[in-house]
């Protein structure tokens, strides 16, 4: 299948692939190839996952039962709680979900889906890789210093952060905003490969407009992150400066403004959320022609709806502060702007539910995955159009409301994306296949306890739960509430538990798992002309495109999926 | 049909350059997020022209020189590794480095006599943002010595790759664009 497309593409590169034996270090541990960048990426995500989950746990234990030993903890008091709250947010966003769904998946699928043998700056790649994993290590130490780890939530609203006298925290904030700044470096190397390896390493053939979908994702959450970042790695100089230089950019005592902080953060914070949320879109969306067997619905809308949601992107951020004493003529332009993005999501949900119509549909576990991740989606989406409208949010801000609203975008891209994302191109990745039946298993109960986690904080928070506190039994109106608090935190755990049969799966497949061949899941784009997994420099020959990705059910073809790279004889004219 | 395998898209530019450009766009933004701030704050509140008075502006004025000389240096450095001139490379390298510190120089003499007059960052808010971008900018003349010295130190021995000496030179003269705004936004205003 590959071998047609031989010896058309046989560059200069091909004398790099037939390396000698490569040592240990050199392999594993220091490795400049990007599918084993990749893997340190994914484990070092999932590390930091256990972290982060561990840390939910404990909050959420402490919500339903407040002020008794956690089990596998101990006390928690409210300072303790608020370190909870900080370390919980900035752990997932930043160490969890970046380094999975860009870190991994940018750095395995990149260079495999464009037809390269590697990234452009394959040492640029291994150096944004172990800086990832020193600010992982200082966001970790931070916890064991004098004072304690940061403690003045994960968006480090000023005053709060910028006096240590206010939280108590001294060097625990400290190393939290240089664990953020080394984690932006790192991203920001990361993203400059990702651009330069996608415009100048694509194999002959591949236009953009044949580039499959998850790398169009990819290249704008580089483009959104590289273009927003830099606002706030300003702010996090100012801020910096502010605790240990005795500044007062924020500190309103010395004639500062607390609520620059606020602009800075939020004109990152929301392409952020894209940044995670884009490539999550990509996974689902190589997924369901896959398993639909039919071409993705509306390609190029998705593209330009993507790009358009990305431009919007830098236009909303002012909606996270409808209630921080924004002038009120402000909230409806930033209102407005904000319900205006749900129409490219609309856009994208409407193509992926068109993709499955009249499909020949196959319930594999990342279809499961890819489907859920519509599903949970769109209640995300719908709950943000409460959030985007100013009179709305105001009933609604900075209650249980907008945390259920958050987990269902965000987590839902990381749960449902991401592990459609792990199941389907695990195979590629380690060369076996994954366990259909736990795979199938850990789909429903993630399915459920999701839900039965996240739905019920919508209701606690119409029903005025505040977030952040370290005790609703406190307030008397929220007293009524604590059976659905004790509901949520079973499923909490249930929901934390269920992924022990992902880790059970991930172990027996790696060992026991069934051979992959090349193309297990009968898919069209170039990374499944490889073999499983693929070895260094990925490709036999460089390979030829000569179609866009997602040719299914095609009249042209004599099976019903017609690979990139597949050179056909043209049987008139 | 669509059989016809098009040459890649774009195939001119060096995967370098292209990086180096993605990488200076993140720089605008991060810069631009700064000098914004500050003018947004300068304009919201008064008494900031009589701070920025205690700065001198002949002195800035003399480092402007300094910076955009060092960007000429760096320019015939560049048009010394495309002609071979290995012997004019080293020269203008060097001359680019020297310059940089000279313009740090200048700027470290600046900052200390500030302090002695009692003008330090927790002083008000002017000098908050005069010596987070100036020191932020000063950090990135620094990194930019540290790039020239490495091509530099490069050149003495094995041959010097021309290309790099070009990309090294695109950062040098956006720290050279950064200093164009700070200078004016600053001492002038």
């Amino acid at each position: 299948m590959t071998d047609s497309a031989t010896g058309v593409a046989a560059s200069a590169h091909a004398t790099q692939v037939h390396h000698g034996e490569i040592s240990f270090w050199r392999t594993y541990i220091f490795s400049t190839d990007h599918k084993m960048i990749a893997k340190q990426y994914l484990f070092l995500g999932l590390f930091m996952a256990l972290v982060g989950g561990f840390l939910a746990y404990v909050m959420r234990w402490q919500l339903a039962f407040p002020d008794t030993a956690v089990p596998g903890f101990g006390f928690v008091g409210p300072e303790t709680y608020n370190v909870l709250v900080t370390m919980h947010g900035t752990t997932m966003v930043f160490f969890v979900a970046m380094p999975i769904l860009l870190g991994a998946f940018g750095n395995f699928l990149i260079p495999l889906m464009i037809g390269a043998r590697d990234m452009a700056f394959p040492r640029l790649n291994m150096l944004s890789f172990w800086t990832l994993a020193v600010g992982s290590l200082i966001l970790l130490s931070s916890f064991f210093v004098p004072g304690g780890a940061a403690s003045a939530g994960w968006t480090g609203y000023p005053p709060l952060s910028a006096r240590p006298i206010y939280t108590g925290v001294t060097w625990g904030l400290n190393l939290w905003l240089l664990a953020h700044a080394i984690e932006f470096a790192s991203f920001l190397m990361g993203g400059v490969n990702f651009l330069t390896t996608a415009i100048t390493m694509r194999a002959p053939g591949m236009t953009f407009f044949r580039l499959p979908l998850v790398i169009w994702q990819q290249l704008t959450a580089a483009i959104l992150f590289l273009l927003s970042v830099g606002p706030l790695i300003a702010a996090t100089v100012m801020l910096l400066m502010d605790r240990i230089a005795g500044t007062s950019f924020f500190v309103p005592s010395g004639g500062g403004d607390p609520l620059l902080w606020q602009h800075l953060f939020w004109f990152f914070g929301h392409p952020e959320v894209y940044v995670v949320l884009l490539p999550a879109v990509g996974f689902v969306a190589e997924v369901l022609p896959v398993f639909s067997r039919k071409p993705l619905f509306g390609y190029r809308w998705i593209i330009y709806s993507t790009i358009t949601a990305g431009i919007l992107s830098f236009m909303v951020w002012a909606h996270h502060m409808f209630l921080s004493g924004l002038d009120p003529r402000l909230a409806m332009p930033f209102s407005l702007t904000t319900i205006l993005i749900s129409v490219p999501f609309a856009i994208l949900v409407f193509a992926m539910i068109a993709t499955l119509w009249g499909g020949s549909i196959q319930f594999a576990t990342p279809m499961l995955y890819a489907l859920g991740f519509v599903a949970m989606f769109i209640v995300g989406g719908l709950t943000g159009i409460f959030n985007g409208s100013a009179p709305a949010n105001i009933q609604v801000h900075a209650t249980y409301f907008v945390v259920g609203h958050f987990h269902y975008t965000l987590l839902s891209g990381i749960f449902f994306g991401g592990f459609a994302g792990i199941y389907f191109w695990f195979p590629k990745m380690f060369g076996r296949m994954m366990n259909e039946r736990l795979g199938k298993i850990h789909f429903w109960l993630t399915l459920i306890f999701f839900n039965a986690t996240f739905f019920p904080m919508h209701l606690v928070g119409l029903g005025g739960m505040m977030r952040r506190i370290a005790n609703p039994l406190q307030y008397e109106f929220l007293q009524s509430l604590q059976p659905i608090n004790v509901f949520i935190t079973i499923s909490a755990i249930g929901l934390a538990l269920s992924q022990l049969v992902f880790l059970l799966n991930v172990g027996w497949s790696l060992v026991a798992g069934r051979k992959a061949e090349r193309n297990p899941w009968q898919a069209t784009t170039l990374e499944w002309a490889t073999p499983s997994p693929p070895p260094h420099g990925n490709f036999d020959a460089l390979p030829v495109v000569y179609r866009g990705p997602y040719e299914y059910s095609s009249p042209e073809a004599s099976e019903d999926w017609l690979p990139q790279d597949r050179l056909l004889v043209a049987r008139s004219g | 049909m669509k059989t016809h395998a098009a040459t890649q898209a774009i195939s001119g530019i060096p995967p370098g350059k292209i990086a180096v450009w993605w990488f200076l766009a993140s720089e605008v933004m991060l810069f631009g997020g700064l000098i914004g701030t500050y003018i947004l704050a300068r304009l919201g509140s008064a008494g900031w022209s009589a701070e920025a008075a205690h700065l001198s502006a002949p002195m800035a004025a003399i480092n402007t020189f300094v910076l955009l000389t060092s960007s000429m240096t760096m320019v015939m450095a560049f048009a010394a590794v495309e002609k071979g001139d290995d012997r004019g490379l080293r020269t203008f390298l060097l001359l680019t480095i020297l310059l940089g510190l000279a313009f740090l120089g200048i700027k470290a003499y600046e900052y200390s006599s500030h302090i002695m007059a009692g003008f330090t960052p927790s002083t008000g808010s002017f000098w908050s943002f005069y010596y987070t971008m100036t020191g932020l900018h000063a950090l990135h003349v620094l990194a930019g010595i540290m790039i020239n010295l490495i091509l530099f130190l490069m050149a003495r021995g094995r041959l010097v790759n021309g290309h790099r000496v070009e990309l090294a030179g695109l950062y040098w003269h956006f720290v050279d664009v950064v200093w164009i705004f700070l200078f004016p936004l600053l001492y002038l205003t």
